[in-house]
C-alpha cells in the first residue's frame, strides 16, 4: 500500500503505451475502417446509380421500340403510296399509248381512204373516158379532154 | 484456502502484500520479507508484481492491437479484427461525443486507457490463489496479481492525466488564461482567495478521485474474493460465481469510467470559458 517508484514506472509506461497506440495502432485501424466505410458508401451509391441507369435504359428501349414501330408504319405507308403511284403511272402510260395507237390507226385509215378515193377517182375517170369513147364512137383526143376529165375526177 | 499454517488474518494480509524490491532494513537490496519491511523501504522501491503484470498486460494489448492494425483489411473483417474495431469505434464514438477540439492524441489515449485498465481489472477474475500459490511454490513470497488493486498503478495513470490536464490547460489558454480560470471563478475578482482555494481543490480532486475510484473498486472486489476464498471449498462457488459475474460489470464499468473521465478532463482543459 506504499507509494513508491512503481507510480513513476507506471507514468512512464503509460506515456510510452499512449505514444505507441497513437503512432502504430490507431491510424491503421482508423484508416481501414474509414476506407471500408467509403467502399460501402460507394457501393450503395453505385447501386443507386445502376438502378437509375436501369430505369433510363428501360425508357430508352421503350422509346426506340416506339420509334421503330413508327418507322415501320411510315415505310409501309410510303410503299403503299408508291405502289398506287406506279399503278397510276402505268395506267396513264397505257392510256397515252392507246391514244397514240388509235391516232396512228385513224391516220392510216384516213390515208387508206384517201388513197382508195384517189384510185377510185382515176379508175372512174378512165371508165368515164372509155364510156364516152364508146358513146362518141371515136377516140377522143386524150390530151385535149384530159383537162375536163381531171376536173370531173376532182369533183368526184 | 485457509491452510493450517495460516490464520485468516495472515491469509488476507498475505494476499494484499506486494512483492516489493528495495533497500531492506539491514541495508542490503532485495525483496521485502513482509509488509512492514516494504513500508520501511520508502519511495525508492518497486512493486515488482503489479508493475510487471501491468507492463505485461499493456504490452499484450499493444501487441494484439498492433498485429490486427498491421493486417487490417478494408474488406470483411475477421473475428478478432471485428472485436478490435468494435472497441476502437466505441472509444472513437465516446471521444467524438465529449471532446470537440482538434487533438489526435485523445482518442488513442482513451483506447489505451480503456483496454489497459480493462485487462488489469480482468486479472481479478482469475481465482485468487491460482497465480500467487503457484508463485509461492516457485519460491516467490508475495504476489499481487491485479495491478489495479495497487494504488501506485491507478494513481500513476491519474497522475499522468493530471499532468496532461495542466499541460493542455496552459497550452490552450496560456499561463495567464489558466491562472485567470483558477482565480476569477466563481465569485469574480473580489473573491479571489476563495476562488483560488475552490478551484485548486477542484483541480486536485480530479486526479485523486480518478485514481482512488478505480483503486477502491478493484481493491474492494479483490477483498471480497479473498474473503470468499476463506470459506470451505464446497460452498465457495455459491458466492464466488455470482460475485464474479457481477464483477464483470464492475470491471468494464470502471475501465469505461476511467476512460470517460479522462476524456472529460481533457475536454475541460481544452475548453476556455471566455
Amino acid at each position: 500500500m506504499n507509494i513508491n517508484l512503481t507510480i513513476l514506472g507506471q507514468v512512464i509506461s503509460f506515456a510510452i503505451f499512449v505514444w505507441f497506440c497513437m503512432k502504430f495502432v490507431w491510424p491503421p485501424l482508423m484508416a481501414a475502417m474509414e476506407e471500408r466505410q467509403k467502399q460501402i458508401a460507394d457501393g450503395l451509391s453505385a447501386a443507386d446509380r445502376a438502378k437509375v441507369d436501369l430505369g433510363l435504359a428501360h425508357e430508352k428501349v421503350a422509346e426506340q421500340l416506339r420509334e421503330a414501330k413508327d418507322q415501320g408504319a411510315e415505310i409501309v405507308d410510303a410503299a403503299n403510296k408508291r405502289a398506287t403511284q406506279i399503278v397510276e403511272e402505268a395506267k396513264d402510260q397505257a392510256r397515252v399509248e392507246a391514244d397514240r395507237i388509235k391516232l396512228a390507226a385513224q391516220a392510216e385509215l384516213e390515208q387508206e381512204v384517201a388513197r382508195a378515193k384517189q384510185a377510185l377517182r382515176t379508175q372512174v375517170a378512165s371508165i368515164a373516158i372509155a364510156g364516152a369513147e364508146k358513146i362518141l364512137g371515136s377516140s377522143i383526143d386524150k390530151a385535149a379532154n384530159s383537162e375536163i376529165v381531171d376536173q370531173l375526177a376532182a369533183e368526184l | 484456502m485457509s491452510s493450517a499454517e495460516l490464520t485468516s488474518g495472515e491469509y488476507i494480509a498475505h494476499h494484499l502484500t506486494n512483492l516489493t524490491f528495495g533497500k531492506k532494513i539491514d541495508g542490503t537490496w532485495g525483496f521485502a520479507a513482509d509488509g512492514a519491511e516494504a513500508a520501511h523501504m520508502g519511495f525508492i522501491a518497486l512493486n515488482v508484481d503489479t508493475f510487471g503484470f501491468s507492463l505485461g498486460l499493456g504490452i499484450l494489448f499493444l501487441y494484439v492491437f498492433r498485429k490486427v492494425a498491421k493486417n487490417a483489411t478494408t474488406g470483411v473483417p475477421g473475428g478478432l479484427q471485428n472485436v478490435i474495431e468494435m472497441a476502437v469505434e466505441f472509444v472513437d464514438g465516446n471521444v467524438k461525443g465529449m471532446f470537440h477540439h482538434k487533438n489526435t492524441m485523445i482518442a488513442p489515449m482513451g483506447l489505451t486507457i480503456f483496454c489497459w485498465v480493462l485487462l488489469m481489472n480482468v486479472m481479478d477474475l482469475i481465482p485468487v490463489d491460482f497465480i500467487p500459490h503457484t508463485a509461492s511454490l516457485l519460491g516467490v513470497p508475495y504476489l499481487k496479481v491485479v495491478p489495479s488493486t495497487d494504488v501506485n498503478i491507478t494513481m500513476g495513470m491519474a497522475l499522468s492525466i493530471f499532468l496532461l490536464v495542466l499541460f493542455y490547460s496552459v497550452k490552450m489558454k496560456g499561463l495567464g488564461g489558466f491562472a485567470k480560470e483558477l482565480s476569477m471563478h466563481p465569485f469574480g475578482k473580489w473573491g479571489l482567495p476563495a476562488n483560488l482555494f475552490l478551484e485548486l481543490v477542484n483541480l486536485i480532486a480530479k486526479p485523486i478521485s480518478l485514481g482512488l475510484r478505480l483503486f477502491g473498486n478493484m481493491y474492494a472486489g479483490e477483498m471480497i474474493f479473498i474473503l470468499i476464498a476463506l470459506l470451505p471449498f464446497y460452498v465457495q462457488w455459491t458466492l464466488a460465481v455470482p460475485w464474479a459475474i457481477f464483477h464483470i460489470l464492475i470491471i468494464t464499468l470502471q475501465a469505461f469510467i476511467f476512460m470517460v473521465l479522462t476524456i472529460v478532463y481533457m475536454a475541460m482543459a481544452h475548453d476556455s470559458h471566455e
